[in-house]
């Protein structure tokens, strides 16, 4: 069993007479990858601060290790953050920079030499103490703001936004080792970014935010299949969203017709949101699909092209390797399982903050789990 | 050719331009050397001045209180005029406003309401020394010069070096000893020195301010109507001649700074290829 | 630990003397034993050697601006069109003289001046009768346009210097030539430096003294050396009378700096020279 390493009860933070944050209550395990995700603005970066300490909140509570901190100022708590910007000290060079935190704790030299070096290397900076901050590029300098931070043996680690100012190549790579990292040194992790496709591909767990509440809290893949509402659809991947009915289980009616489906649990004739994604469709001869549809337009995405398709007075988007004329006459085929269903998301219940469910232990998170 | 005609026009306006510029210093400077007591005319070359300069008690004093003002005044000023900036940085905006607001009074003010207002203030309070009226007044107005070269870097510095350092365990006067200020240095070495520049230049506020004692500027202003001695031809020649020399040494090294940092980052540049 | 703390010694600086000393020229301004009264500004705005002199303050600090501006906007527009190292020692070569007391330039000007002075004799050694240069209205004028010519060429060098070279590019891509682009581009894009320049220089001219006592032998009396006058001869009876006309000289650089703002946003809107 992991334990509870952060809980947020009841935080509420606000600005003046603007709530940043509205009602979070969120935990954190100890070890795990955790994502805030979220388009600017919409309080992850405050969540992390309250987190680091830099802000108390308004109302709540912020327990670690079961104990509370909200009162305790960022140098006391064992919480250490890689800034948006880095933040690394202009007037240090590179070794000054990740030996900042030990010389404040005043630690014996040759500790702190060896326990510097030793952080370089994780970072494949080994030989850049000597280094001015402004001789790095963008990628050395981001690896230097993690080793000053992972230096201190934190017991969480904080990223805002790390990988922002990296172009995309860096990127990937900083994905990939920043989780290599997290499980060499099975420190947990909380990262916040409004990029989706880095929050799934890196985290075990990922928190989608929207103004100042929690929109869905699971795991990447929970997240990308079954959106809890039209929000965290449209945040997630791109996707067809349309107004539908439930009939009954497993039948739902939208665009006229009827289609069977994987869901259940409504209440019959609901009306409600049917979420397909552009890769789930399968467009086939005119006569073969269960819709009839025009392409009206075809882009090239390197991977795969992506098709308007309209059908009657619907335009959705199809995602599709092969390739169709534009103006052609198409059949749609949408299978049971590419359709997923969700409540209406102007029903009261859809604003309120979820309850956090327990996950499953040691899930294999990054791979479906079909 | 029309381009070659063109950059002696460019030419002859600009040294025409420094020629004014500099004429009524240069002569300043060359009377100095001039071993007659009136100026306009060349009678012979003598370090007579330079020798009499320094045995004249009243201009000596004059320029010890010149000196000593501007090196305490700056002291001050950088002192209080670097922690009010960062004070204030942190500040929630209208009470920074209203601080900025007054603060920037001395800068507007002419000099001469800033004086005036002194010598009002000082005899109001009873504030009688003359020195410590003149201390007062340089490092008042010293003080918003060195916020304005402070404010700039510290805004450039941003909120998250000091959020950083306390992240990494600082207290929060760790913090701004040992991160918020070394990063903001340049800003505070150039409002010292413009601190200290305004002080040894200042004529009008010291004029009135102070009482009883005299600054080199106050002493040349009461004697300038009789005629100037060439004592302060040769004072203000050597003045001058450390200040010019301070000023290009100090250019210099920036610039071959520059020059080497470029260099530098070039061949850093070649490496990573 | 709130950093708010370290701004308090300043703060507790400030009101006693910076806020207080103003206080109290308004105070005197308005005030006769102890009550309030008109009287002192009447007075001061009545009196008809005081309006005069106020007037060629005035007029003498405009016409200073003027010369300043033509002077000193072609010396900008050169420095900036220099290669950086260059310009950068040339602008310095500029300020330079005013790291003498300007009491001393001013009083080396006396010396050029002077009826058996330098500029004199050369008049002389070409065979050309003496001229009356010290003690004129022009000598004034001189040695304000001498003392500020250097904070006209700063602020329009600065805005110059960071101009964006793709701009003119651009306008001679479109096809202006030299001076349509400059007067068409340039120009405009340089009036955030140019009004900075005009407050630069027309404050501190109006408010100035001792450049007339030096210069105009006491003849061309300007405010400043009018409200000198009050404050250092007359001594305390003249508070209220001095501290009356300290206050209008205060109302006109205050009208003054508004005038250049209001100009300094227009001509930012304008030229989009600055964004705010």
């Amino acid at each position: 069993m992991s334990k509870h390493l952060i809980d947020l009860i009841d935080i509420r933070k606000s600005y003046g007479t603007e709530d940043a944050l509205k009602r979070i209550n969120l935990y954190i395990r100890d070890g795990e990858f955790l994502t805030l995700l979220g388009p600017s603005g919409c309080g992850k970066t405050t969540l992390l601060r309250l987190i680091a300490g830099f802000t108390m909140p308004t109302e709540g509570r912020v327990l670690i290790d079961g104990k509370d901190v909200s009162a305790i100022p960022p140098y006391k708590r064992r919480v250490n953050t890689v800034f948006q910007k880095y933040a690394l000290f202009p007037h240090l060079n590179v070794y000054d920079n990740v030996a900042f935190g030990l010389k404040i704790q005043k630690l014996p030299k040759d500790e702190i030499d060896r326990r510097v070096n030793e952080m370089l290397e994780l970072v494949n900076l080994k030989g850049y103490g000597k280094r001015w901050i402004e001789q790095l590029s963008g990628g050395q300098q981001q690896r230097v703001a993690i080793a000053r931070a992972l230096v201190n043996r934190p017991q969480v680690l904080l990223l805002d936004e790390p990988l922002g100012a990296l172009d995309l190549k860096l990127r990937k790579g900083m994905q990939i080792e920043l989780k290599r990292m997290q499980q060499h040194l099975g420190i947990t992790f909380v990262f916040v970014t409004h990029d989706q496709e880095e929050a799934l591909t890196m985290s075990d767990t990922v928190v989608v935010m929207n103004e100042g509440v929690i929109q869905q809290i699971g795991t990447p893949t929970d997240i990308y299949n079954e959106p809890k509402n039209v929000f965290v659809a449209k945040f997630i991947g791109e996707s067809n969203i349309l107004p539908g009915t439930m009939k009954r289980d497993l039948l739902v009616n939208f665009h006229g017709m009827d289609f069977t489906c994987v869901d259940k649990g409504f209440a019959p004739n609901e009306p409600v949101d049917v979420v397909i994604r552009p890769e789930d469709i399968d467009l086939v001869a005119p006569d073969a699909g269960m819709l009839r549809g025009v392409v009206k337009s075809v882009l090239f995405m390197g991977v795969h092209y992506e098709f308007r398709v309209e059908c009657g007075d619907v335009m959705l988007t199809v995602h599709s390797t092969d390739y169709v004329e534009p103006g052609c006459e198409v059949g749609v085929v949408i299978l049971p399982d590419a359709i997923h269903i969700m409540h209406k998301s102007d029903a009261p219940d859809a604003a309120e903050p979820l309850p956090q469910e327990d996950l499953p232990e040691d899930a294999p998170e990054l791979l479906p789990e079909e | 050719m029309v381009k070659k005609l063109r950059t002696f026009f460019k030419g002859t306006y600009l040294g025409l331009m420094l020629v004014f510029l500099y004429a009524p210093i240069l002569v300043l400077m060359i009377f100095s050397f001039n071993s007659s007591k009136t100026m306009g005319n060349w009678t012979g070359f003598s370090f007579r001045w330079y020798e009499a300069l320094f045995k004249d008690a009243t201009i000596m004093n004059a320029l010890w209180v010149t000196l000593s003002v501007a090196v305490i005044s700056a002291v001050v000023s950088t002192f209080i005029g670097t922690f009010a900036a960062i004070g204030l940085n942190s500040m929630k905006k209208r009470p920074r406003a209203v601080i900025e607001n007054i603060s920037q009074l001395p800068v507007v003010n002419p000099d001469l309401v800033t004086g005036i207002s002194f010598m009002m203030l000082f005899a109001s309070l009873g504030i009688r020394d003359g020195y410590t009226r003149m201390l007062i007044a340089h490092i008042t107005f010293n003080i918003p010069y060195v916020i304005l070269s402070v404010m700039p870097k510290l805004r450039q510095s941003s909120n998250m070096l000091y959020e950083a350092a306390m992240d990494l365990g600082c207290t929060p006067w760790q913090a701004l000893t040992r991160v918020v200020i070394p990063d903001i240095m340049p800003g505070i070495v150039s409002g010292f020195i413009m601190a200290f520049t305004l002080s040894l230049d200042d004529f009008v506020v010291s004029w009135f301010a102070t009482d009883g004692i005299q600054n080199l500027s106050i002493y040349i202003y009461s004697s300038a109507r009789r005629g100037i001695s060439p004592k302060i031809n040769a004072l203000s020649t050597l003045m001058f001649v450390a200040v010019v020399t301070l000023l290009l040494f100090i250019n210099l090294k920036s610039i071959r700074e520059e020059r080497e940092a470029d260099i530098q980052n070039k061949k850093l540049r070649a490496k990573s290829r | 630990m709130k950093r708010t703390v370290f701004a308090y010694p300043y703060v507790v600086w400030m009101l006693i003397f910076i806020l207080a000393p103003m206080l109290m020229i308004a105070y005197y301004a308005f005030t006769s034993d102890g009550a309030f009264t008109l009287a002192n500004l009447a007075g001061a705005l009545t009196n008809e050697m005081y309006m005069q002199v106020l007037l060629r303050s005035v007029w003498i600090a405009l016409k200073a601006t003027v010369v300043c501006l033509l002077l000193g906007y072609p010396i900008a527009y050169l420095l900036s069109k220099m290669k950086r190292s260059t310009a950068s020692l040339l602008s310095v070569l500029f300020i330079v003289p005013m790291w003498m007391n300007f009491l001393l330039r001013t009083y080396a000007w006396q010396v050029l001046l002077s009826p058996s002075g330098i500029l004199n004799n050369l008049l002389k050694a070409v065979g050309l009768p003496a001229q009356q240069f010290l003690y004129t209205e022009s000598a004034v004028m001189l040695g304000t346009v001498y003392n500020f010519l250097p904070f006209m060429i700063l602020p329009i060098y600065t805005v110059l210097s960071k101009m964006d070279q793709s701009q003119i590019e651009a306008a001679h891509d479109l096809g202006a030539n030299g001076p349509t682009t400059f007067f068409k581009v340039v120009l405009p894009l340089s009036m955030p430096g140019v009004i900075s320049g005009i407050t630069m220089v027309f404050i501190p001219a109006i408010t100035t003294f001792a450049i007339s006592r030096l210069l105009g032998g006491g003849k061309f009396m300007l405010y400043g050396d009018l409200i000198e006058n009050q404050f250092i001869t007359l001594g305390m009876d003249a508070w209220g009378s001095g501290s009356a006309l300290s206050f209008i000289l205060l109302v006109l650089v205050l009208i003054s700096m508004a005038v250049m703002r209001r100009a300094e946003r227009e001509a930012g809107e304008e030229g989009g020279g600055k964004l705010w």
